[in-house]
């Protein structure tokens, strides 16, 4: 077998065979749709309880009024029944007891009884029913008084609500809906994805270069095969160890969301009734941001984002992983390579602190510098991508980091070299340039 | 037949030679010595004659042909510098660096049957190397130089590292690779060892090779007209030596008998000399001593470097 080959799957297998990172690539799944699913799954399970509320109306206009609800009932009390519970709510047999003075209208004020604390959906629900009421009697007396005919249907025409589309127009002038929010949404994930694993994996290069120095194993390896294969054997044998991680990590998040969505899929509709309801003032916009979310993911283009995904993630993982096997093999101990990442390191994070800013506005100077420069290009590019962009820009930012790819390799090739077998000499930024220009 | 061949061999670092001109040659089936102090260029060019770095300028020969990348299958190296992944499989590990030095899975496991059955290790072969002693990780080692049977093997300072039960099996199972035909280069500091095992040697001293022959040739002009002699007692040897002119060098009385070093000054055969005492002494015992490889290192190394065996 080709003895790249050997060295690639030796790192591949040892590291995917390891239990941390079995572990690491089951659970987080899990723990992810666990945040995310889980909530919201809790939190309609509460709904299913059965509750009677006390009505104790003290002006009688409302109590009769108040409509039960799947799971809620509402009870008118008279005002001996009223004073009792008061007394001694602990023996009373409602979830909880309304009170609507006199004057509410007056104070827009009204109490809501009870010996625990009230659910916050029980309490909105209430509120709002109440409200609506009060609503609507006033609006009957406004236009009872005014004498205009057909005020009500006239004010309902006049109700608006603005749905204001964001329409991309192409260079031919075809129009595409797109989405501010999901592209921001996509980006900042597809930038911030690419920061992590370029950040774990680089380091892990780092380690593994570092264990085959200080066992002293490198020697007895290199000289049966070049020291460069040995490099990028172990670069891309853990480059797809990082691949194999996010693809499980896609794949078993996609199985546990559909699983349970078509375990939860009847609740999640009325779920979905629900939270419009709630949100009454805008009903139109809900609905269409259901129907539409489908149709603007439809609207990026998924399959540039993809391949742009992919070439960022791997040309951002080949540059600064080789750099940090470059600082493994120069240096003997840990201390000295904490040293030594910082300066590979600060134009990563730097990428993570301009994120928010570029993300905001990606057509910014900031954004297409740190795009171009291939250090940030890697996590910037990615965020501007799915806003779409001009071919030549992201041609020429692929064109920068492709290059640099090589440059950067040339000179963690070289540090490698001379460094993976000098032992016990404290090495420092300068001593490393000098090794640059050593010949082979 | 000369197996191996450097010619002229010269490396620089940034600022500093570490080989000059070198040429050594080795023959087919024997045991060749490479000498110096610390710092001498030795490491750099066994690391030359692995490819490991190339030299700037000279050639180097295998076969009687020029070195070839592929080359690497046909030696074995052990560096100064050795270790093992530690959590991997003992097993596992000695398969992929067979593997890495060219060999086939099949080929890799055949042989690596022999050796451990060999030193009977076969228990190990599925514990991690930390689960292993240092003693045991260095059997291991070994057996990675050599499970591809290699025509030529470098062992750099094979027996630093090793304790003393190891270094010898170690010292065996190389004289062992030379009877079955296998050449071998070792450098060392330990001149017990090359007396024992050397056919030739080659010193380097600060990037150049300033000896170089086969180990008898080289002790032998190395000798310094010293002898030995044992007489009985009575005879006042002292005095009787500094009257002929002889350097009195060791004297040690032994009960009924004395024993003297010194050095003869003037010219004069081991015979003449032994006639010579024969008429005034009753001599029990006599040789010229023959210097070891001990001596003649710091003898050759000292002289050339006089101002470090000063400092």
């Amino acid at each position: 077998m080709n003895k790249s080959l050997l060295i690639l799957k030796r790192e591949y297998l040892t590291r995917v065979r390891k239990k941390s990172f079995i572990i690491l690539t089951l659970l987080v799944p899990f723990i992810f749709a666990g945040f995310t699913i889980l909530p919201a799954w809790l939190a309609m399970q509460n709904d299913e309880e059965e509750r009677t509320i006390g009505v104790y109306d003290a002006t009688g206009q409302y109590s009769g009024r108040m409509e039960n609800t799947e799971f809620t009932r509402f009870t008118t009390i008279p005002q001996a029944e009223f004073e009792q519970i008061q007394q001694d709510i602990k023996s009373s047999s409602y979830y909880a007891v309304l009170y609507i003075p006199s004057d509410i209208l007056a104070t827009n004020k009204a109490q809501l009884l009870s010996d625990k604390q009230v659910t916050f959906d029980i309490k909105n629900m209430i509120g709002r029913k109440l409200e609506n009421l009060i609503e609507a009697d006033k609006k009957a007396v406004i236009i009872d008084g005014s004498g205009i005919p057909d005020l009500e249907e006239k004010l309902l025409a006049a109700r608006t609500s603005i749905n204001l589309e964001t329409l991309k127009v192409g260079e031919k002038g075809e129009a595409v809906k797109s989405s501010t929010e999901l592209a921001m949404g996509v980006g900042y994930a597809a930038g911030f994805l690419i920061y992590m694993f370029v950040f774990i994996y680089g380091a892990m290069v780092m380690r593994g270069v570092m264990e085959e120095k200080s066992s002293r194993i490198v020697e007895v390896i290199i000289s049966s095969v070049k020291p460069i294969q040995l490099m990028f054997g172990k670069i891309i044998g853990i480059g797809l160890v990082g691949l194999t991680q996010l693809a499980f990590w896609l794949i078993l998040m996609f199985l546990i969301v559909s699983g349970l969505q078509m375990f939860l899929a009847p609740d999640q509709a009325e779920m979905l009734t629900q939270s419009q309801n709630m949100m009454a003032s805008s009903p139109q916009i809900q609905e269409n941001a259901v129907l539409n979310i489908i149709d603007l993911i439809g609207n990026l283009n998924i399959p540039l984002i993809i391949g742009s995904f992919i070439f960022y993630f791997l040309g951002g993982f080949l540059m600064y992983s080789s750099l940090m096997g470059a600082v493994g093999a120069a240096v003997d101990h840990e201390e000295e390579a904490q040293q030594l990442m910082l300066p590979v390191t600060i134009p990563l994070i730097f990428s993570i602190i301009i994120l928010f800013p570029v993300v905001k506005n990606p057509e910014g100077t900031l954004a297409f510098w740190a795009s171009m420069i291939p250090f940030t290009s890697p996590v910037i590019m990615m965020v501007r991508v799915p806003y779409g962009l001009p071919a030549w820009e992201l041609l020429l930012s692929m064109g920068i980091l492709v290059t640099s790819i090589y440059g950067t390799i040339w000179v963690a090739g070289k540090i490698y070299r001379t460094g993976i077998l000098m032992y016990g000499k404290k090495v420092n930024l300068k001593e490393i340039v000098k090794w640059l220009f050593y010949k082979n | 037949m000369e197996i191996f061949k450097a010619t002229n061999v010269t490396k620089d670092y940034a600022g500093h030679r570490a080989l000059d001109g070198v040429s050594i040659s080795t023959k087919e089936q024997s045991i060749f010595g490479l000498l110096g102090p610390n710092g001498a260029g030795k490491t750099t060019l066994i690391r030359i004659i692995n490819q490991i770095t190339a030299p700037d300028a000279g050639e180097v020969q295998l076969f009687g042909r020029k070195l070839k990348a592929n080359d690497i299958q046909h030696i074995g190296y052990l560096p100064e510098e050795r270790g093992l992944y530690k959590k991997m499989k003992v097993g596992e590990q000695a398969l992929y660096l067979a593997q890495l030095k060219g060999l086939s899975k099949r080929d890799a496991l055949k042989s690596l049957k022999y050796w451990f059955e060999k030193f009977e290790i076969q228990p190990w072969w599925n514990k991690k190397v930390e689960e292993l002693s240092k003693g045991m990780q260095q059997k291991i080692q070994f057996i990675i130089t050599v499970v591809h049977k290699p025509k030529l093997l470098i062992f750099d300072e094979p027996f630093s590292g090793f304790d003393p039960i190891n270094a010898n099996l170690l010292k065996n199972e190389i004289l062992d690779l030379k009877n079955q035909g296998a050449t071998i280069i070792f450098s060392t500091h330990n001149m017990a060892s090359v007396e024992e095992t050397c056919d030739h040697i080659a010193l380097i001293n600060q990037s150049k090779k300033i000896l170089d022959g086969p180990i008898d040739e080289i002790k032998e002009s190395y000798k310094q007209d010293i002898y030995e002699i044992e007489t009985t007692v009575p005879h006042d040897v002292t005095s009787e030596f500094s009257r002929n002119g002889f350097q009195l060098i060791d004297y040690e009385l032994k009960g009924l008998s004395q024993r003297v070093k010194f050095r003869l000054e003037k010219e004069m055969t081991s015979n003449d000399l032994l006639q010579m005492l024969m008429q005034k002494m009753e001599i029990r015992s006599f040789r010229e001593v023959i210097p070891s490889m001990n001596e003649v290192f710091i003898q050759v190394v000292g002289h050339a470097n006089p101002k470090k065996q000063t400092a």
